[in-house]
């Protein structure tokens, strides 16, 4: 049944546009169909063809559905773009809207719904009141969900029409299908409202889920994830609800199967009868297990979530762990998630059919997978005592393969297993050494240079060891420093001679005078301090008994946890993540004004999710034993100093800044940043930025993604010497990143603090440091638009009388040959919300020439001509200001407001 | 938790748009090209694998069908599993209808995939992906008529999968039950781990409504009717069912009724995760003579009663990379050496029952290797074979697993079930060397 389709795709010899116009405007039915099907191709491979709108939409009304669906896809495309225009294709819509035909009148709503033109949406809302009682379910369920999307385009029209009570009424109806899409739709509305407007009630909770039985497969995920939010009165009707979701569980369509889940976990929390919690888990093993038969991509999003839900419910799989060993040909990131499920599930009972699977995993191809295998040997070790010895031998033949990523990745984690069970396996540290002189990577060497000093009185040549790193110590990246002074420290503590001695005077010389890493710093002088004071005192310090660390397998927080649960199947279970933490919702409706965006400030916010506590000081023993088992040598750290002080970057850069205290972080929310710190240069910190205005005060809007293996905490920021003098107006407030996760602040921001020399330029340098890494150094620009302040307004004669009495020479002219001016008042209003405001207007032959005044700080007024033609690129802008050498910055803001 | 997909794309193999339905208007094709040609040049970094990808505030979701992928994009906290499983229910139907879904198929039919798209998906919900009834109402050219089509009843019937009106002279339904044993042997010969995963598939030529019933010789269905077992029952994990079946009624009396779908479509599946003895049984050793020269000698044994035969059978042995000038010996059947894939593959048309072959083989190795190789890819053996006429499931039932299908139609015809059962090799894998 193939076609041919792609015979519209070839292009002819002379002007494709002129001949299709020809063609659409035909006489002859089939030429036109064939015509309109070109144009659909040129859309499809991304040609512009917005210009044959009057002639496409002049094909509308017409009796063939092929051709109709034709047009209507052409109107989706470019009625945005020809707003004006499209209005001709409203009559024809309402018209299409009382067909007989009911494919037809879908047709039509379904259509108007998607073209997101206010002027279109006017029209929608008679023929959509209409759909919505039609006679036929095929048009009612095309309208429910057209609610939907009228409510996403302008929620206002969709309450004052009464829709969203019709849409009510819709749950009752008979036909399933039409009930589901009204429960998707209502429940999407409810999701964007502040407002209760879709409440389940047991009444409606009864209906739907008899509807469950009848719908199709889509529509009974609709149901299942709206019912979940159910919450039951008591355990008897939380009980009758999960008989009669069960049946689910048997349903070919995994997707069903996970919702079903998902409900019978959020009811299970309140059945109190252990006999039916334990049978439920029974009956839900089965079906959870015949998820990883699914497509992969399936099997991953059901792995992320029987994660989940092994962790509130560790006994639904506890016997099934032999269903997540790896098959051969499972993509890699199956197997990755396999894994992690593998180590919640190891147990002292099957722990060594575990280890077998561990092994041949470490001895596979792909590095990642095998060095994620070497630590789920680790953390298994840690997490059940009486295995310890076993995996640690697993280990040992490993290390022995002597293949370099494995032995690295192994005494990382032997490291943690030598903390979990202090003086127990030291035995094998002689073997370990052996490999001393492969290992090239900072989180293997920081872990075995803590291994020498922790046990230094037992290795006879640890100071040789350790003196074969210290050479290269200036080299060396933060982690190994940190690790190597505080070896050192430990190893002259216990053997107090002469070699030692030696050594400790070149670290401590190293880590003072030498470096320029604040940590180190701090902690070698306190180091030194100590030792050349009471040398008691250090021992206690130094080598004083480290917390217990624990297996972080079941490490997220219950709250979390049980928001993830709530949303099992959805994306917030994939990234383990609440939804807060990803879902951008950004408003495309246009006129979009100031106030709104305020509106929705702390409702995407991102907090911090996992709850833990703002780890100011960083390096604090809590944090240490949360994240021992990942953290890179959880040293015995020293009580930190006290809480970092804003100016610890201070001469980072070299400067003495004024630090303004502010006291409330700001949260900030909108749309994504620009990249400046990519992540792969950041070492997983990605940070984005950029400057912002908001109620005449200046922002640096920041957004960090942690994609690192470990936790970051202690941000601090400073700003390099710019020419507006731009510097950090408080401290940066961003709390302990998990890894994966990520924060955006807004920091207010101060002018005229160390305002660098020579004409002004746009470059903002900034360096970013945190406890775990270097410091990170990139540049911004600084747009003049963020400085133009609210009290730019000026009179029209005060204007004049500015201009004039400026010298010429301080009138700078710039063609900008790239911009067009679409409409004054769009182009206006964007200007004002900039703070650059219109003052008057004159028309010169065909060109608008438009004066606008604004002010930059220190009262500084900037005068400015616009003159452009209509429709046409390029306009001609110039400015008047006492401060003329500001006038290229101008430019370039003006330009990027203009073009965006 | 409310969210859909705010567009739907079709990219080819570089990563660039084919056809797109944008729902929402919140993102762009552009930057769905940006974001997925950017991933595709990271092809080795495992991360940028997850069929899931936060991206600049949008989440995509792709899978990949031949040179075609088919992606997601949302900003919400959509749905996952059931957006994947709806891309790979685009793939069917797609096949349907142009029987392969590739590039070249959807440039040759794209006001097809427009109007397919636009019913299976409305405003990034799911709606309809039910290839035999949406082609009853969405005709590719060819099939193409002049006069309007209303949309099928069972669009929005709560039977959605079967339309009225169906007639044939003879009524007929062919089931096939296939099973595959999936096996995973570890290097010290132990099994660990092996189930089995059995289909229904059903192919039916019935007129009008019918009412089917099934009945399964499944212990607990018999026990849950009040029967006498007698040593014949078997022990189902888990049974899935199509959504023809009524899951209700199958959880009040365990009774299968449905009204099937007219064609083929799988009823139900089922798993069986007792232990099974391993139907070929393959046993290798390797025999390093010299730093140039691999000798591997095989066994295969046949592990079934002698009354069945298994055909087809295709044994996959990993060979170290680069080896060269193959000599090899089988006592059945015939081996070649597939270099691309570094493995021996061993083919034997018909392998009966208490039956067992060898094979012999050696290769030659470059004599130089660099000093710090990777180390060797650690591939299983792996075999496939087919053994009609017999399950694992329940062997000794062979005729007793389908007891009765029973047709009840108003008019009340006769129709014939006809019933077939295979066995076959799914991930038999066994680490031995």
């Amino acid at each position: 049944m193939s076609g041919h389709d792609s015979k519209y795709f070839s292009t002819t010899k002379k002007g494709e546009i002129p001949e299709l116009k020809d063609e659409l405007n035909s006489q002859y039915k089939d030429k036109k169909r064939d015509a309109v099907k070109k144009v659909i191709a040129a859309m499809t491979v991304g040609k512009d063809v917005s210009s044959l709108f009057t002639d496409v939409v002049n094909c509308m009304q017409t009796e063939n559905l092929e051709l109709k669906k034709l047009v209507y896809l052409y109107l989706i495309n470019y009625a945005k773009s020809q707003p004006d225009l499209a209005i001709l294709a409203v009559n024809t819509f309402v018209k299409d809207s009382q067909d007989p035909n009911p494919l037809i009148r879908a047709l039509a709503v379904r259509t108007m719904g998607c073209i997101r033109v206010d002027k279109i949406t006017e029209y929608l809302c008679d023929p959509l009141q209409r759909c919505l009682k039609d006679d036929d379910p095929y048009v009612r369920k095309t309208a429910a969900i057209c609610v939907a999307k009228l409510y996403d385009i302008n929620a206002e029209l969709v309450e004052d029409r009464g829709f969203l009570d019709t849409l009510k009424d819709l749950i009752s109806d008979n036909n399933p299908m039409v009930v589901a899409n009204a429960v998707a739709a209502l429940a999407e509305i409810q999701e964007n409202s502040a407002r209760p407007i879709f409440e389940i009630t047991s009444q409606t909770l009864s209906k739907l889920l008899t509807a469950l039985n009848e719908c199709t497969e889509w529509g009974q995920v609709f149901i299942l994830d709206a019912l979940s939010r159910y919450k039951a009165a008591d355990a008897r009707e939380a009980e009758n609800i999960v008989e009669r979701v069960t049946p689910r569980l048997q349903h070919a369509n995994c997707a069903v199967v996970l919702s079903a889940v998902k409900m019978i976990l959020q009811q299970m929390e309140l059945i109190t009868s252990t006999d039916v919690v334990r049978n439920l888990c029974k009956k839900m093993a089965p079906p959870l297990v015949t998820l990883l038969s699914a497509e992969p991509e399936i099997q991953y999003v059901a792995l992320r979530n029987i994660n989940l839900i092994v962790q509130r419910r560790p006994t639904i799989l506890a016997h099934e762990i032999k269903v997540f060993f790896c098959k051969y040909n499972d993509p890699i990131y199956v197997k990755m998630e396999k894994l992690e499920i593998m180590i919640k599930l190891a147990s002292d009972r099957n722990i060594d059919q575990v280890l077998l699977e561990f092994k041949e995993y470490a001895t596979e191809v792909d590095v990642d997978f095998v060095r994620k295998a070497v630590r789920a040997i680790g953390r298994c070790a840690i997490k059940l005592e009486r295995a310890a010895e076993r995996c640690i031998s697993v280990l040992l033949e490993l290390i022995k393969i002597k293949v370099n990523y494995v032995v690295q990745e192994a005494i990382i984690v032997i490291k943690d297993i030598f903390r979990r069970y202090p003086n127990t396996y030291e035995s094998i540290i002689a073997t370990l050494c052996e490999s001393l002189d492969t290992l090239d990577e900072p989180e293997a060497k920081a872990s075995m240079i803590w291994i020498i000093g922790e046990y230094a009185e037992r290795i006879d040549n640890a100071d040789e060891l350790l003196e074969s790193f210290l050479e290269s110590f200036p080299e060396e990246p933060a982690m190994v420093q940190l690790q190597l002074l505080t070896a050192t420290v430990k190893l002259f503590l216990k053997k107090p001679t002469e070699g030692p001695q030696q050594m400790i005077q070149v670290v401590l010389n190293n880590a003072t005078v030498e470096t320029d890493n604040p940590d180190l710093r701090d902690r070698a002088y306190i180091y030194w301090r100590l030792l050349s004071t009471d040398p008691e005192a250090a021992k206690d310090v130094v080598l004083a008994e480290k917390p217990v660390i624990s297996d972080d397998s079941n490490q997220l927080d219950p709250s979390l946890l049980d928001e993830l649960l709530a949303n099992i199947a959805t994306l917030s279970s994939v990234y383990h993540k609440p939804p807060e933490a990803f879902v951008t919702r950004v408003k495309t409706t246009v006129q979009r004004s100031e106030d709104e965006e305020y509106a929705d400030v702390g409702e995407t916010g991102y907090s911090d999710s996992t709850g833990r506590a703002i780890d100011s000081s960083g390096t604090t023993t809590t944090s240490s034993v949360t994240a021992a088992t990942k953290q890179p040598a959880p040293a015995p750290t020293p009580p930190a100093p006290a809480a970092a002080v804003p100016d610890l970057l201070g001469d980072l850069i070299g400067l003495d800044n004024a630090i303004v205290p502010v006291d409330e972080p700001t949260t900030a929310t909108g749309p994504p940043l620009p990249v400046l710190l990519p992540a792969s240069t950041g070492q997983g910190l990605q940070i984005s930025a950029q400057l912002t205005r908001r109620d005449g005060q200046i922002f640096y809007d920041m957004s960090f993604e942690n994609n690192a293996q470990i936790p970051l905490d202690g941000f601090m920021i400073q700003f390099n010497k710019n020419a507006f003098g731009l510097a950090a107006g408080g401290p940066l407030q961003v709390p302990q990143l998990q890894p994966g996760t990520s924060a955006r602040v807004l920091l207010p921001m101060v002018l005229f603090q160390n305002i660098s020399p020579g004409p002004p330029n746009s470059l903002l340098q900034v360096a970013v440091k945190n406890n775990q890494q270097p410091v990170w150094y990139f540049s911004d620009k600084i747009s003049l638009l963020v400085l133009f302040t609210e009290d730019g307004r000026m009179e029209r004669t005060n204007f004049l009388e500015t201009w004039k009495s400026l010298p010429d020479s301080n009138e700078v002219v710039k063609d900008l040959p790239n911009v067009v001016v679409n409409s004054v008042e769009a182009t206006l209003d964007r200007l004002a919300a900039s703070n650059m405001f219109f003052i008057a207007k004159r028309r010169h032959a065909n060109q608008e020439v438009l004066y606008l005044s604004a002010k930059i700080p220190r009262g500084i007024p900037v005068l400015i001509e616009l003159t452009a033609v209509i429709g046409i690129a390029g306009v001609k802008c110039a400015i008047k200001t006492p401060n003329a050498e500001m006038a290229p910055l101008f430019f370039e803001s003006v330009e990027a407001l203009l073009r965006g | 938790m409310a969210g859909a997909a705010s567009a739907l794309f079709l990219l080819d193999i570089k990563g660039r748009v084919l056809v797109w339905r944008d729902f929402r208007g919140d993102v762009s094709a552009a930057q769905a090209e940006r974001f997925f040609t950017k991933l595709i040049e990271k092809e080795g970094d495992p991360e940028s694998h997850d069929p899931v990808v936060y991206d600049n505030g949008v989440t995509y979701m792709f899978i990949q069908h031949n040179n075609v992928y088919l992606m997601t994009a949302s900003r919400q906290n959509c749905n996952a599993a059931s957006l994947l499983l709806f891309l790979h229910r685009v793939v069917d139907v797609f096949k349907h209808y142009f029987e392969e879904l590739e590039e070249e198929s959807l440039r040759d039919n794209f006001v097809v995939v427009y109007e397919l798209l636009d019913e299976m998906m409305d405003f990034g919900y799911p709606q309809y992906t039910e290839a035999k009834i949406l082609s009853e109402f969405i005709k590719t050219d060819a099939y193409r008529m002049e006069v309007t089509q209303r949309p099928p009843m069972a669009v929005t019937n709560a039977v959605s999968w079967r339309s009225e009106g169906i007639r044939y002279k003879k009524n007929e339904v062919f089931l096939d039950v296939v099973e595959s044993v999936n096996i995973l042997v570890n290097t010290n010969g132990q099994i660990i781990r092996s189930d089995v995963v059995g289909a229904l598939k059903m192919r039916t030529y019935l007129s009008g409504m019918p009412e089917c019933k099934l009945g399964l010789n499944d212990r607990v269905l018999l026990e849950a009717q009040g029967r006498t077992t007698k040593g014949k029952a078997i022990d189902l994990d888990d049974i899935k069912f199509h959504q023809c079946v009524r899951l209700a009624r199958f959880e009040n009396d365990r009774t299968i009724s449905f009204i099937p779908p007219d064609g083929s479509f799988d009823l139900m599946t089922y798993r069986l995760s007792t232990q099974v003895k391993p139907l070929v049984w393959v046993e290798a050793q390797v025999e390093r003579h010299s730093r140039s020269r691999i000798e591997i000698m095989v066994k295969a044994r046949s592990q079934f009663k002698e009354r069945s035969t298994a055909t087809n059978v295709e044994i996959e042995l990993p060979v170290p990379a680069d080896s060269t000038n193959p000599t090899i010996r089988t006592s059945m059947g015939s081996a070649n050496y597939a270099p691309e894939n570094d493995a021996l593959v061993w083919k034997i048309k018909s392998f009966p029952g208490g039956k067992e072959y060898m094979l012999r083989a050696e290769f030659s190795l470059p004599s130089i290797t660099a000093e710090e190789a990777a180390p060797e890819r650690k591939a299983p053996i792996r075999v496939k074979f087919e053994i009609p006429y017999f399950t694992v499931s329940g062997i000794q039932l062979l005729l007793m697993f389908v007891r009765y299908l029973k047709i009840i139609e108003k008019s009340g015809y006769q129709a014939l079930p006809w019933v077939r059962y295979i066995t076959m090799a799914g991930e038999y894998e066994l680490r031995l060397i």
